[in-house]
């Protein structure tokens, strides 16, 4: 194969199994792609101290990302100078140092080396930056969401989002602070590809049949069932909903439009959850009516699919992470995110919408991804067949009309188009046809 | 009803385990409600599982070990409700996830009774489906009740690898 270009992979309507299926090809996107563009590592609530430190992945690099003893986010490299060991194996804490548990070498958490037992041993110069810890050299975060990139060509963050972050803020803004606090998450892996679950993050084809088990489940006492996604039943591509591409492999797919402009209309849609009738009246008996329906919207899975390419997923109320971990094996973390308060804007009622808020962050998490999980492995076992050698993603290629070029330069189509598959594939293949400058800072 | 006071019996009444007591009548009891709930899910029987429950009850799989649930999500946390979801769309013939259905062996050991009708047990779940074997382990705490029968009122599932990636958490454990 010649790698450095990948177009015999990638066509218009269709890629090759093999982006998905072989290991070398993988080995390349931890470097032209995970190395080029910047990733998403943490959110800054995991880390609200300095000191606080969260361990986390730059594709399969092990990274620390830690707030400084001085406050500065940094994602260092978790390995030891010396020898190659990790020097941290906890999931999150706080700490000022690290220390090797091999040889005992210990670092700041600034990443610079501290000390090494027995230095008269040593005829180097510990203060060569060599021995610090390598880290990433860019950390830049957008308002809490903590990305780093190794790429020194690559355009400052904020220019890397462009116009997804508008979807982001409307995200945030619609909570108390314009904030929101990352709580435990739903973990789930599959035997498949990392790119099946970013394939299928705005897709809209797949819910009525893939999550068909789910739908009529929430709406199983209903006798109008217009519960959770039944919006996609009928003619979804005639509904109001829509997606757009905004460049960059980002993609959003937007169900707000669907739900009436008024508030109490998305809690309505909620399928029943555990403890709903008792947080609801709870609610209702701490605020005024308006005020009351407003909060429980919040405890409702917020209509929207927002995917920064290539492993972010802003998906209801969830912050998903897809973290590679070989060709075939993936891990999708479901984060699940609280309401926070400080200004008190929800009259008391914070602690009451977040009881339900884990509930109704629960559902899909264990009524639905379950089902997309055991689909891509069924196409990664698929993908097995060798000569068989296209996957197809032309849904709405070739039709007149269908996919719109707005006027800020981003596409807009029916909700179930192909069209954002088709061009994160083309950044893909732009990504993996060129060497980025990679560095790591000392 | 899960409310406030619930929330906080469950955290409360799971989070301090004393020294178990020498009650062999409710432990033998409990041992046989628990090996019965354990024969009826590897059969597929979940209606009839549901039956060992009290009206209000919750089948709880933390997240974090002990985890407080409502601070966090946990992997499971049903109410009688949400397990009647769950054996509905099991019966769908369309969740993906168990199509094939997963065939399983619950291992149930170890049981000790404690105050208040409490009982832990170690547990060994293992699952075949679509060609490969895989394991769950840990241990259970349960909150009995007896009102005229031993029902179950809360089972709390602690896997070892709580707070680490599953692979298809979709059988009841």
């Amino acid at each position: 194969m010649n790698l450095s270009s990948f177009s015999g992979l990638v066509f218009e309507d269709r890629v090759h199994r093999s982006i998905y299926t072989d290991p070398t090809i993988f080995e390349i996107e931890m470097m032209r792609v995970f190395g080029a563009v910047w990733v998403y590592l943490a959110h800054e609530s995991q880390v609200p101290k300095p000191d606080d430190y969260i361990t986390a992945r730059l594709g399969l690099r092990p990274i620390i990302v830690v707030r400084d003893s001085q406050g500065r986010l940094r994602a260092l490299y978790n390995r030891c100078t010396h020898r190659g060991a990790r020097i941290c194996r906890e999931a999150k804490g706080s700490a000022r140092t690290f220390q090797c548990a091999y040889h005992g070498w210990t670092y700041f958490n600034t990443g610079k080396l501290r000390g090494v037992p027995w230095p008269e041993g040593y005829a180097c110069d510990f203060e060569d930056p060599k021995f610090n810890l390598a880290q990433v050299p860019r950390v830049e975060s957008y308002r809490g969401f903590i990305f780093g990139t190794l790429n020194r060509d690559a355009p400052p963050l904020r220019d890397y989002l462009g116009g997804i972050t508008r979807p982001i803020d409307e995200w945030l803004d619609r909570h108390p602070g314009g904030k929101v606090e990352v709580r435990e998450a739903n973990r789930l892996k599959f035997k498949g590809n990392w790119k099946l679950a970013y394939d299928n993050a705005c897709d809209g084809y797949h819910v009525v049949f893939s999550h068909r088990s789910l739908l009529e489940m929430e709406n199983r006492l209903e006798t109008d069932p217009n519960k959770g996604m039944s919006f996609y039943k009928g003619k979804p591509d005639e509904a109001a909903m829509y997606l757009r591409y905004f460049g960059n492999g980002h993609h959003f797919k937007d169900k707000r439009p669907n739900v009436e402009k008024r508030p109490g209309a998305l809690w309505e849609m909620e399928a029943a959850h555990p403890g709903m009738e008792h947080f609801e009246s709870r609610i209702k008996k701490l605020l005024t009516e308006e005020k009351a329906l407003r909060a429980l919207d919040l405890a409702a899975s917020e209509p929207v699919n927002i995917n920064v390419f290539p492993n972010l997923s802003i998906l209801g109320n969830h912050i998903q992470v897809i973290q590679p971990l070989a060709v075939d094996e993936t891990e999708t973390a479901w984060y699940a995110t609280a309401v926070v308060d400080e200004a008190n804007a929800l009259g008391g009622a914070a602690d009451a919408v977040n009881a339900l808020r884990m509930r109704t962050q629960e559902a899909f998490p264990n009524f639905g991804e379950v089902d997309d999980a055991a689909n891509f492995e069924e196409i990664q076992k698929g993908l097995a067949a060798c000569e068989d050698e296209w996957v197809y993603m032309h849904r709405g290629l070739g039709i007149p009309g269908r996919v719109v070029r707005e006027a800020d330069g981003t596409l807009r189509a029916p909700a179930t188009d192909e069209v954002f598959m088709r061009e994160h594939m083309k950044e893909w293949k732009r990504l993996m046809s060129s060497t980025p400058a990679i560095e790591v800072a000392r | 009803m899960i409310d406030e006071r619930f929330y906080e019996g469950l955290v409360r009444d799971f989070s301090r385990w004393g020294d178990p007591t020498a009650d062999r009548d409710l432990r033998d009891k409990a041992t046989s409600l628990l090996l019965a709930e354990a024969r009826l899910l590897d059969q597929g029987r979940f209606e009839d599982w549901l039956g060992l429950y009290s009206a209000e009850c919750v089948y709880w799989v933390p997240a974090t070990p002990g985890g407080d649930p409502r601070r966090e999500v946990a992997v499971a946390f049903d109410d009688r409700r949400r397990l009647e979801d769950r054996i509905y769309r099991l019966r769908t013939g369309s969740a993906w996830s168990q199509v094939p259905a997963s065939r399983t062996a619950h291992l149930v050991s170890n049981v000790e009774v404690f105050e208040n009708r409490m009982v832990r047990a170690t547990f060994l779940v293992s699952e075949w489906r679509a060609g490969e074997m895989q394991l769950w382990s840990g241990w259970y705490g349960y909150r009995l009740r007896d009102d005229g029968g031993l029902k179950i009122e809360v089972k709390q599932v602690n896997l070892l690898d709580c707070d680490q990636s599953l692979r298809n958490p979709s059988i009841v454990l």
